[in-house]
C-alpha cells in the first residue's frame, strides 16, 4: 500500500538529527556560545527578550543558538519556556525617570536640563561595510564618555504637563494591572493590555504600522519628545516583608511621542502622548510602539478611525509573531482530508454546470 | 536577571523539570473551568488564557492544551491528524504526552477514551465515556463573514445567523449547492451556530446525538467550545436542499470499503489514482476481519 | 378610530449646543403615510431615528403597538427586541441603497436575507418571493443573481423597497428615499411608492425635504424647524392652506420652482 506522510516516527527523528547537524555547522571552526552571542549579538537578545517576555539575556542567546539565529523561532522558545515559570508576585512599577540613563536625546528641544546623551547609536554612522570588522583584532578604542549619566534627568512630557500642554495620562491604581499572558484580550481593549500586547509585538509589523501613520494612514503629526535608554532597578514587594527590595536591574528604552490633539467639547486643544517602552536597547521598537499607541486612541479622542493602525482588532489580533508564524506556518501540515473534500465538491459542481450547459438549447451553429 | 535556575538545566530531564501533562494545575483548573461552561452552553465559544505551548499556534496547540488539562494517569490517548495515527504531527502529539505525562497511547479507536484530532472523526462509532479533542484553527463560524469579534459576538448573543445563511443562499444559486466541503457551520441545540474546527462535511453527521463528548480547543484565538453528548447539531442548509455528506464515490483499494472516507492518491505521473480509507485503524480493522 | 400604531411624546434631544428635538409629539395610524418636512438641519432624520429606536432621546417616550395590540416602550426594548421589531413589524428605507442593502450579495439574496431572518428555510420560496417582489417594485427577475452594483440608483432604491417589504411590515420608515435621484426617476420611484403603500395598507413615516414628494404620498404633513413642529394638518390642506410663516416659505419655494 502507498503511505504519503506515514511512518512519521522515523522521519521526524531523523529530521531532528540533521537539524542539529546544520545548527552546527562546518566543525572546522570554533563553536558559538551562548555567552558570544549575548555580548555581541546584543540587539538581536534584546529583540528576542522583547518578543519573547522573558527579561532573561542569557536564556534569549541560548535560544538564538538553538534557533540558529532564526529570532522569532528563538522568541517562540523563550515564550514556551516562560509560560513554565511559577508566578510568583508583580514587580512595582519600574521607574524610568530614575534611569540611569546611557542614551536621551529629545527632538523638540535643542536643550533641556539633563542634557542630551547620544550614547551607543547607530545614528550619524556612515552605514559603510566596516571591513576591519571581518579581521579579528585589537578591541576598539576605550570611548571618552562610557558612563551612564548620574544625574536624573527629567522627563520632557512632564515639563509640558506642568504647563497644561500636555493631558496627563489617569493617575495609576493599587489594583494589578491585566495580564495579557493569563487571559485573552477582550474588546474593546483597555490602555494597559493594549500596551503589553504592543510591547511584545513583532518589530517588523509594529515598524510598519507606525510608518503607515506618518504617511497619511492616521493622521499623525508625532514628534519625539523624547527617547532614553539606560537601566532601571526593578523592586518588588513581598508580601511576608511589607516593603520593595530591590531584586536587579533592567536595561529599557523609553519613547514619549508628542502628537496634537485638536479637543474636544470636553478638554481643550492640547498634546496628547504616546508611549513605548521595549525591554532591552529596541529603540525602533519603543518608536515604533509609541506611534502605534497613539493611533489606537483615536476612538477615544473621537478621532475618525479609519486607517488600518488605528484599528485595535486589527492590530492586536496580528501584532503577535508566535502567533502569526504558527497559523502561517500550519499550512504546511497535511491539510489532504479538506483539500480531498474540496476535490469532491469542485467535481460535482463542475458536473452539474456542464449538465446545465448540455441541457439548455443547442443552438445551430450558422452556416 | 538570572534570579531563577532553568528547569532544565543539564541534569534535569524534562521529564522530571515539568508538571504531569506539561501545564501546572492552576492553569488546568482554569481550562477545565472553561470546558465546564462550555459543556454547560453547548456550542457557544468561551475564551480562556490559552498559555503558550512548546509547540507552534496553528498546530494544534488549543487540542494539546484542552487534551492536557481533562488527561489522567490511567486515560488512554489516541491522536490522529487527518484520520491517521501515523501522520507526522500526531506523532509529534502522541509523543508530546507520552513524554510529559507518561500514559498509555493507543492507535484503535475502540480502547482509547481520549481522541485528540485534527480534521476528522473515526469511522467507528464513538461511545459514552469517550472523549473527542479538536484542533480548532478559527472557531468563529462567521469569521468570513464579519472579522470583527466585537461585531460577531452581537450576533451570536442575538442569535442573528442569516448572515451565514444568505451565504448559503448565495452557494447555491450561483452553483447548485453549498460551497463549503470542509468547516461546514452547524447549529447547535437550535441556538448557536458553530464551527466543526475543519472535518470534512463527510464528518458532520457524527456529531449529532453523538455518546462522546465533543471538546474544541483553539489555542491563538483562545476559545473552548464543546458539544455534550446526545446533543442535537444540524448542519446548516435549506429544507429543500439538505446538507449532503460527500466522499470519493470509489472503495477503499486497501480494505475494500465503500462507506469510509478516503484519501485520493496521486500513483503515477500519468494521473493514475488509487483511493484508500483516510482513518487507519478503521482501514486495518476492516482488512483484519 | 383605532389607536395609534406609534405614538411619541415630548422627544427632546441635543448635540451640544443644538436642539435636535425639542417637545416633539408625534403619532401615525394604522395605514397612515406622514410626512416630515423641513430643511436641512431641521431635526427631521434625527426624528425619523429617534422614532425607530435607532438613536436614544435624552427624555421623552416612543411606544409601539404590535398587531396584538401590545404597547412597547421602543427605548425601553433589549436590541434583540428592536432588532426583531426591524426584522418583522418594520422596514427601513435609507436615502443611500449601500446602506440598506449588502452591496456584496445577489438581489435576491438581499431579499431573501429578511426571510431568512425570520426563520424561512425553503430555498424554493425564498427565491420564489424574491423573485416575486423584485417584480412588484418593477424589475426584471431574471436579474435576480446580479449584485445591485449593476444597477441604477433607483432601480437600487426599488431593491431596497423590495427587501423592506418582503416581511410584510406594518410600518415603514423612508429617510429621503428618492434623494440624489433624477427628476424623472423619483417621479416613477414615488409613484411605484404611492401604489405600493395603498395595495398593502401600510403605514409609512417619510422624511423628505421635497415638498412635491410630501403633496404625492402623503395623508398627513408634519413641518420641522430648529427641532419642533411649526405646523400639522392633512396634506391638502397645509399645502393649500399654510398657516405657519415657515411653511408658507417651504411651500411658495417649492411654487417658484
Amino acid at each position: 500500500m502507498y503511505v504519503a506522510v506515514k511512518g512519521g516516527d522515523a522521519a521526524i527523528s531523523a529530521a531532528h538529527g540533521w537539524l542539529a547537524q546544520r545548527r552546527r555547522g562546518d566543525e572546522s571552526l570554533p563553536e558559538l556560545s551562548p555567552a558570544q552571542i549575548e555580548e555581541q549579538l546584543g540587539l538581536a537578545v534584546d529583540r528576542v527578550i522583547a518578543e519573547g517576555s522573558c527579561h532573561d539575556r542569557a536564556l534569549a542567546a541560548l535560544a538564538i543558538k538553538q534557533a540558529r539565529g532564526d529570532l522569532i523561532e528563538a522568541a517562540f522558545l523563550l515564550r514556551a519556556y516562560r509560560n513554565t515559570l511559577s508566578r510568583f508576585a508583580a514587580c512595582e512599577p519600574i521607574d524610568t525617570g530614575a534611569m540611569r540613563v546611557q542614551r536621551r536625546i529629545s527632538a523638540t528641544y535643542k536643550d533641556l536640563p539633563g542634557g542630551q546623551v547620544l550614547g551607543p547609536t547607530f545614528d550619524y554612522t556612515h552605514r559603510l561595510l566596516d571591513f576591519a570588522l571581518a579581521a579579528e583584532g585589537l578591541p576598539p578604542a576605550e570611548p571618552e564618555e562610557a558612563d551612564a549619566a548620574e544625574a536624573t534627568m527629567p522627563r520632557v512630557t512632564e515639563l509640558l504637563a506642568r504647563e497644561g500642554l500636555m493631558s496627563r495620562d489617569a493617575p495609576g491604581t493599587d489594583e494589578a494591572p491585566p495580564d495579557l499572558t493569563r487571559e485573552p484580550l477582550p474588546f474593546p481593549t483597555p490602555r494597559p493590555l493594549r500596551l503589553q500586547s504592543l510591547a511584545r509585538g513583532d518589530e517588523g509589523f509594529l515598524l510598519g504600522l507606525g510608518y503607515s501613520t506618518q504617511r497619511g494612514y492616521g493622521n499623525a503629526h508625532p514628534f519625539v519628545a523624547e527617547l532614553r535608554m539606560g537601566e532601571v532597578e526593578v523592586m518588588l514587594a513581598p508580601a511576608e516583608l511589607g516593603f520593595a527590595v530591590s531584586i536587579g536591574d533592567i536595561a529599557v528604552t523609553e519613547c514619549q511621542m508628542v502628537n496634537q490633539f485638536a479637543g474636544s467639547a470636553a478638554s481643550p486643544p492640547q498634546f496628547t502622548r504616546g508611549y513605548g517602552l521595549a525591554m532591552g536597547h529596541g529603540e525602533r521598537r519603543a518608536m515604533a510602539m509609541a506611534l502605534v499607541d497613539r493611533a489606537l486612541m483615536a476612538q477615544e479622542m473621537g478621532e475618525e478611525a479609519t486607517a488600518p493602525a488605528q484599528d485595535a482588532e486589527f492590530v492586536l489580533l496580528h501584532a503577535d509573531n508566535v502567533e502569526a508564524t504558527g497559523f502561517v506556518e500550519h499550512l504546511k501540515l497535511p491539510h489532504h482530508v479538506d483539500f480531498q473534500s474540496e476535490l469532491e465538491k469542485l467535481r460535482s459542481i463542475r458536473a452539474r454546470w456542464q449538465a446545465d450547459r448540455d441541457a439548455a438549447p443547442i443552438q445551430e451553429a450558422a452556416e | 536577571m538570572n534570579a531563577i535556575t532553568p528547569r532544565n538545566a543539564p541534569g534535569n530531564t524534562p521529564e522530571h523539570a515539568y508538571n504531569f501533562a506539561y501545564l501546572d494545575e492552576a492553569t488546568k483548573r482554569m481550562i477545565r473551568r472553561a470546558i465546564l461552561k462550555a459543556i454547560a452552553i453547548p456550542g457557544h465559544q468561551i475564551p480562556f488564557g490559552a498559555r503558550e505551548m512548546p509547540l507552534p499556534y496553528g498546530w494544534g496547540t488549543g487540542g494539546i492544551q484542552v487534551t492536557a488539562a481533562i488527561l489522567g494517569p490511567r486515560d488512554v490517548l489516541k491522536v490522529i491528524d487527518q484520520g491517521a495515527d501515523d501522520t507526522t504531527n500526531a506523532v509529534s502529539i502522541r509523543r508530546f504526552f507520552a513524554r510529559v505525562a507518561n500514559v498509555e497511547t493507543t492507535t484503535r479507536t475502540a480502547e482509547a477514551t481520549i481522541i485528540q484530532t485534527r480534521h476528522r472523526i473515526p469511522e467507528r462509532p464513538l461511545t459514552e465515556g469517550q472523549v473527542m479533542v479538536f484542533q480548532v484553527p478559527m472557531p468563529e463560524p462567521l469569521f468570513r463573514l464579519e472579522p470583527r469579534l466585537a461585531e460577531t459576538r452581537r450576533l451570536h448573543a442575538l442569535g442573528d445567523y442569516s448572515l451565514a445563511q444568505v451565504r448559503l443562499y448565495e452557494d447555491i444559486a450561483r452553483q447548485g449547492e453549498s460551497g463549503s466541503a470542509y468547516n461546514h457551520p452547524v447549529m447547535v441545540g437550535g441556538r448557536y451556530l458553530m464551527s466543526p474546527s475543519p472535518i470534512p462535511g463527510f464528518d458532520n453527521p457524527k456529531l449529532h446525538n453523538s455518546p462522546a463528548l465533543m471538546l474544541f480547543g483553539a489555542g491563538r484565538e483562545k476559545k473552548i467550545y464543546a458539544v455534550p453528548p446526545y446533543t442535537e447539531v444540524r448542519s446548516l442548509d435549506f429544507e429543500d436542499h439538505p446538507f449532503k455528506p460527500m466522499r470519493a464515490p470509489q472503495c477503499c483499494s486497501a480494505c475494500g470499503s465503500a462507506t469510509s472516507y478516503l484519501d485520493e492518491i496521486v500513483a503515477d505521473d500519468q494521473g493514475g489514482r488509487i483511493f484508500v480509507c483516510s482513518d487507519t485503524d478503521h482501514c486495518a480493522e476492516t482488512q483484519g476481519q | 378610530m383605532s389607536a395609534p400604531l406609534l405614538e411619541a411624546a415630548r422627544l427632546q434631544l441635543r448635540f451640544g449646543a443644538v436642539r435636535a428635538l425639542d417637545g416633539v409629539d408625534i403619532e401615525i395610524f394604522p395605514g397612515e403615510v406622514v410626512a416630515i418636512v423641513g430643511e436641512s438641519g431641521s431635526g427631521k432624520s434625527t426624528l425619523l431615528r429617534v422614532l425607530a429606536g435607532a438613536m436614544n432621546a435624552e427624555a421623552g417616550t416612543v411606544l409601539y403597538r404590535d398587531a396584538e395590540g401590545e404597547a412597547h416602550d421602543v427605548h425601553a426594548l433589549t436590541e434583540a427586541g428592536r432588532r426583531k421589531l426591524m426584522r418583522s413589524d418594520w422596514g427601513f428605507v435609507h436615502q443611500n441603497a449601500r446602506d440598506g442593502l449588502r452591496m456584496g450579495i445577489s438581489a435576491g439574496g438581499n431579499v431573501g436575507e429578511r426571510l431568512m431572518a425570520a426563520g424561512d428555510r425553503n430555498y424554493a420560496h425564498i427565491r420564489a418571493e424574491a423573485a416575486e417582489w423584485m417584480a412588484r417594485v418593477e424589475m426584471d427577475p431574471a436579474r435576480i443573481d446580479e449584485p445591485p452594483k449593476n444597477f441604477s440608483g433607483g432601480m437600487q432604491q426599488r431593491l431596497q423597497i423590495a427587501r423592506c417589504l418582503v416581511t410584510s411590515p406594518r410600518l415603514v420608515f423612508m429617510d429621503e428615499p428618492t434623494g440624489g435621484l433624477d427628476v424623472s426617476v423619483q417621479a416613477r420611484l414615488l409613484d411605484l411608492i404611492r401604489g405600493l403603500v395603498s395595495q398593502l395598507g401600510l403605514a409609512v413615516f417619510f422624511v423628505t425635504h421635497d415638498i412635491a414628494a410630501a403633496r404625492l404620498l402623503a395623508h398627513r404633513i408634519v413641518v420641522m424647524r430648529h427641532g419642533r413642529i411649526v405646523e400639522e394638518g392633512l396634506a391638502d390642506r397645509v399645502l393649500d392652506d399654510p398657516r405657519h410663516a415657515y411653511t408658507q416659505l417651504l411651500v411658495s419655494s417649492v411654487l417658484a420652482a
